[in-house]
């Protein structure tokens, strides 16, 4: 047995809170607690960097797999990785400690707990991109609701009972059902090993009901309207570092179950279920695009865009094609980064004149250039400018779309205007025009360690935007397989009909 | 004479209540002392059950005793969350003037009816012990006497659960005129037959249990029990009668009426589904911790029963998994509710706790992990407890039963989730005092580690139950 790198990077983070947990801090500002936060998320980091180094990308397996007798003997703690999760371990692991270099500016309370709480809920995010037992994902993708539920309740805004409530309720009753199928899983086939599944295959007449079992879990958690509307209000209420971490990793766990589960595991499902998708996608798309639109709050307007981005995260899914699948794991990546950084950008403002009101800024430009310029990479980032991320992932769905149904495509391209409108209008009203409110006069451009962050996820919005290769290498392997597996299972299925 | 070794613990327990009966008569002041004598009497006992517990199946007295994996390991549990509960609760009855000789000895008794519950095999010896633990209950819950709400729990307990008895002795001797029999193993030999007699004796046996477990539609005593009895005494309540009569449940269900499970599955999931319902609906507008945790302890037993009704040893088994880990659920909370103390009064409103996390990190913590734990949150223990019922449930794609479950702890984990939010979101309120209470926080700390190291080795109680076997 090599050594153990993907329980490491699980742990690790949890051991960096329980070793918060044990310093006492000799200022009430607890700035040594930050300081090993920092460099265990660093750290982290540094590892998985390591691990994606060391990744075979043309390797369609599972790599560094780790099988752990855990459940007496029936279920096994399995962890291992393809070229579908690495990436998103990777997000993680940046995001977090940038999450944790921002605390600075939002949280006043409580630090040592929040910085405790970011910890644990990396172990819990790195654990559901990791697991190799629906289990034990089970688990990683449930714990999260603990600490994300305390970080909304604890640090949030004004109606924060009411948005941390929510959250939990919706996501919790999304996945029950899930449990359910999970254990079905096991009866049916006796094994809850993805890899085993894979291989098994389950039978036809279960696939419909367990595929909708999982979905009803992702669909809250991606979210897909109608079951959105938790997210603007866990967002609005959420102090900027929750909202990143909800934005920015949170719903990149649905995405990444479509795929690993829904697509892999109930392969004629999907295909039966695909203009479910598509509808519901397109409707995210354009609707949620028209209700940002009409936003008067910074962080409800970024939210709402979330909403139909990943709607066209879900499009690209269910297109079932090498492109469309690629660009979905693209834009939840560029997604990743990009509402990250909007969340960053929208505290910057909001740490100094304490409203996210659009209507209250006007004329940032002139007093803080800096500010200007990245908030401008960040708003062409989300509206899928060519050079940056987010461009490449919306053009492979949208090819994949048009290769699979031209309607669809085309309303779905509708959306790509209306993403344009809403955020250049954000932009517009924030950043340029008259400076009316005069109060604003009075604020400081950024800070350095907000230019660390920010600039932090400036350079992979636009180095992946002009240079996607590297990214696009590590999916591809795996994507194709997915794929293949996909089309095999269809095609033995109509052969058995016969 | 040679039988008497097997019932070792049980003669044990005997002589130490009449023992100390003597010692408190003789002997001026001799609460603590008594208190702290069963408390190191319950632990030998333990050790002697832990003794015994390797040997095989063993038949006493004309069949009409039985110690078997079963009655072990329920004794076990039994016995040592009655050292926790005595642990726990030692300064409470201080505190509150309660503490006097015939506590600790009320509780010893009760303890050896439900010993004997456990390992009765035979309908009037099960009766004697259901007895003998039940007066011991009714005293215990009006303890606190010269509190209106104590007597009139203590009251409303022994009119109800008489009532219960009656009910349960009918079925008895129904069962008993249809069978010819009073022997266990007797009455399935003899009941083979489809009859009306024993089907009409199976309903009252299953409603007086039902309503020793405070399982819907038999639950109504709880509530009101759980909040008058002093605190203490509520621990015990929401324990340790739990598991002898759950136990006595699987032995009722798996032994004499085994050939009968068309008739009895029907009862049980219904109450098993009325019970996770109501239970999770009710608890949502109470303001009182007890109560609360009353309704909480009604959903929780409709989760045991569901394992029960599946006819399987696994669900068997899943509904002892279930117990063991409740049990250490309510320990840790009720440590907790000791911990709130100021000014030796006791608080136990929800408000009270207000707050909390501000001034008392490390109590909220445990009672944050103990919440979540009880609302089936994973990776805490309480899901485990749930994911190996729904296991055994769906296995025999029961999935009414399953569906209805799990969206029964969604709505559960509303009332839970209000505690934490008060807990953790609201304004401070005053300090209470640190408690010096080893005992208190050794059960604290046990219990809490438990729940929340669980997921490390999460098949530790499923193995040792494992050996239990009733089909």
């Amino acid at each position: 047995m090599n050594f153990p790198i993907l329980s490491s990077l699980i742990l690790l983070p949890t051991i960096g809170a329980l070793f918060i947990l044990f310093t006492k801090s000799s200022s009430g500002k607890y700035q040594s607690s930050k300081y090993v936060a920092l460099f265990i998320s660093l750290a982290n980091f540094l590892l998985s960097l390591y691990l994606w180094y060391v990744f075979d990308k043309n390797s369609v397996d599972f790599q560094f797999v780790e099988n752990r007798e855990w459940l007496s003997g029936f279920i096994n703690y399995k962890v291992g990785i393809d070229g579908i999760s690495i990436l998103f371990i990777i997000l993680t692991t940046f995001i977090t400690p940038i999450c944790i270099i921002s605390v600075n500016a939002t949280i006043t309370n409580r630090l040592k707990d929040f910085l405790i709480a970011i910890l644990i809920m990396e172990t819990f995010m790195i654990g559901v991109f990791c697991s190799l037992d629906l289990v034990v994902f089970y688990l990683f993708f449930e714990a999260g609701l603990i600490p994300m539920f305390l970080i909304i309740g604890i640090w949030g805004g004004e109606r924060r009972v009411y948005s941390a409530f929510k959250f939990f309720l919706y996501t919790l009753l999304g996945s029950v059902l899930m449990l359910v199928a999970i254990i079905s899983i096991y009866w049916i086939t006796g094994t809850t090993d993805v890899e085993k599944l894979y291989e098994l295959g389950i039978q036809v007449e279960y696939q419909n009901l367990l595929w909708l079992a999982f979905f009803s879990s992702f669909a809250v958690k991606t979210p897909m309207w109608p079951v959105h509307t938790w997210l603007p209000d866990a967002h609005v209420e959420a102090p900027t570092v929750g909202s990143v971490l909800l934005a920015a990793i949170l719903l990149k766990m649905a995405g990444y179950g479509f795929i690993r589960f829904s697509l892999g595991l109930f392969p004629i499902a999907s295909e039966n279920f695909t203009m479910l998708v598509y509808v519901l996608s397109l409707i995210a798309i354009i609707y949620t695009s028209l209700v940002a639109l009409m936003q008067e709050d910074m962080k409800k307007l970024i939210a709402y865009s979330s909403v139909a981005h990943m709607g066209f995260v879900t499009l690209g899914i269910f297109t079932m094609t090498q492109q469309g699948i690629e660009g979905s794991i693209f834009q939840m990546i560029s997604h990743g980064l990009v509402s990250a950084a909007l969340f960053l950008s929208v505290g910057v403002v909001y740490e100094r004149y304490h409203t996210r009101l659009i209507n209250k800024y006007g004329g940032l430009v002139s007093i803080m250039p800096r500010y200007a310029i990245v908030f401008m990479v960040f708003t062409l980032g989300a509206l899928g400018l060519p050079g940056t991320t987010g461009f490449i992932g919306e053009f492979l769905i949208l090819m994949g779309a048009f290769e699979k149904n031209i309607l669809v495509a085309m309303i779905a391209s509708l959306g790509v205007i209306l993403g344009a409108a809403y955020m250049l209008w954000l932009f517009k009203r924030v950043v340029f025009g008259e400076m009316n409110n005069q109060e604003l006069k009075s604020m400081k451009d950024l800070k350095t360690f907000e230019i660390i962050t920010l600039s932090a996820l400036v350079i992979p919005i636009l180095f992946f935007g002009f240079y996607p290769e590297p990214l696009m290498n590590s999916i591809e392997a795996s994507v194709e397989n997915t794929l293949n597996m996909y089309n095999f299972d269809l095609i033995n299925n109509l052969a058995s009909k016969d | 004479m040679e039988n008497f070794q097997y019932i070792l613990p049980e003669i044990f327990i005997s002589i130490s209540i009449m023992l100390f009966l003597l010692v408190g008569v003789f002997k001026k002041n001799s609460a603590s002392l008594i208190y702290n004598l069963s408390n190191i009497s319950l632990v030998i006992l333990l050790a002697l059950i832990i003794n015994l517990s390797s040997l095989d199946t063993i038949y006493l007295f004309n069949d009409s005793y039985l110690i078997d994996n079963l009655s072990n390991y329920m004794k076990i549990i039994l016995v040592g969350s009655g050292i926790f509960v005595m642990l726990t609760g030692s300064k409470y009855i201080q505190v509150i003037n309660l503490n006097k000789i015939e506590y600790p000895i009320l509780i010893l008794s009760s303890i050896l009816g439900m010993m004997i519950m456990i390992s009765s095999n035979d309908l009037i010896v099960f009766y004697m012990g259901l007895e003998l633990q039940s007066l011991a209950l009714y005293v215990l819950a009006s303890f606190n006497r010269d509190n209106l709400l104590s007597t009139e729990s203590g009251l409303k307990y022994f009119v109800l659960s008489a009532l219960s008895s009656g009910l349960l002795l009918y079925g008895c001797s129904l069962t008993y005129g249809f069978s010819e029999s009073t022997n266990f193993d007797q009455i399935l030999i003899n009941s083979t037959e489809f009859n009306y007699g024993t089907t009409f004796g199976i309903v009252f046996i299953l409603v007086g249990l039902a309503f020793k477990i405070s399982a819907v539609p038999f639950h109504m005593w709880a509530p009101d029990v759980y909040q008058g009895s002093p605190t203490s005494v509520t621990l015990f309540f929401a324990i340790l009668p739990k598991i002898a009569a759950l136990s006595v449940f699987i032995k009722f269900l798996y032994t004499p009426f085994a050939n009968m499970n068309d008739q009895w599955q029907t009862i049980i999931v219904f109450i098993s589904i009325a019970s996770m319902i109501f239970g999770a609906v009710a608890a949502i507008g109470q303001k009182n911790l007890k109560r609360l945790i009353a309704y909480s302890s009604i959903s929780h037993m409709g989760y045991a029963l569901a394992g029960l009704a599946t006819v399987s040893n696994q669900g068997i088994q899943s509904s002892i998994t279930y117990l063991s880990i409740y049990l250490v659920m309510n320990l840790a909370f009720f440590s907790c509710l000791f911990m709130l103390k100021r000014n030796n009064k006791y608080y136990e409103n929800i408000e009270d706790l207000s707050g909390l996390s501000k001034k008392h990190p490390i109590l909220s913590f445990s009672l944050l992990i103990v919440l979540f734990s009880l609302a089936g949150i994973p990776p805490l223990a309480g899901f485990f407890a749930k994911f190996y019922v729904f296991l055994a449930v769906i296995e025999q794609s029961m999935y009414f039963l399953a569906i209805v479950g799990l969206l029964a702890t969604v709505v559960a984990a509303f009332y839970y989730l209000r505690i934490i939010k008060i807990i953790y979101f609201d304004p401070e309120k005053e300090e209470y005092e640190t408690s010096h209470n080893l005992g208190l926080k050794i059960t604290l700390a046990i219990s809490t580690i438990f729940i929340l190291a669980y997921f490390l080795y999460p098949s530790s109680i499923t193995e040792i139950v494992s050996k239990i076997t009733m089909i």
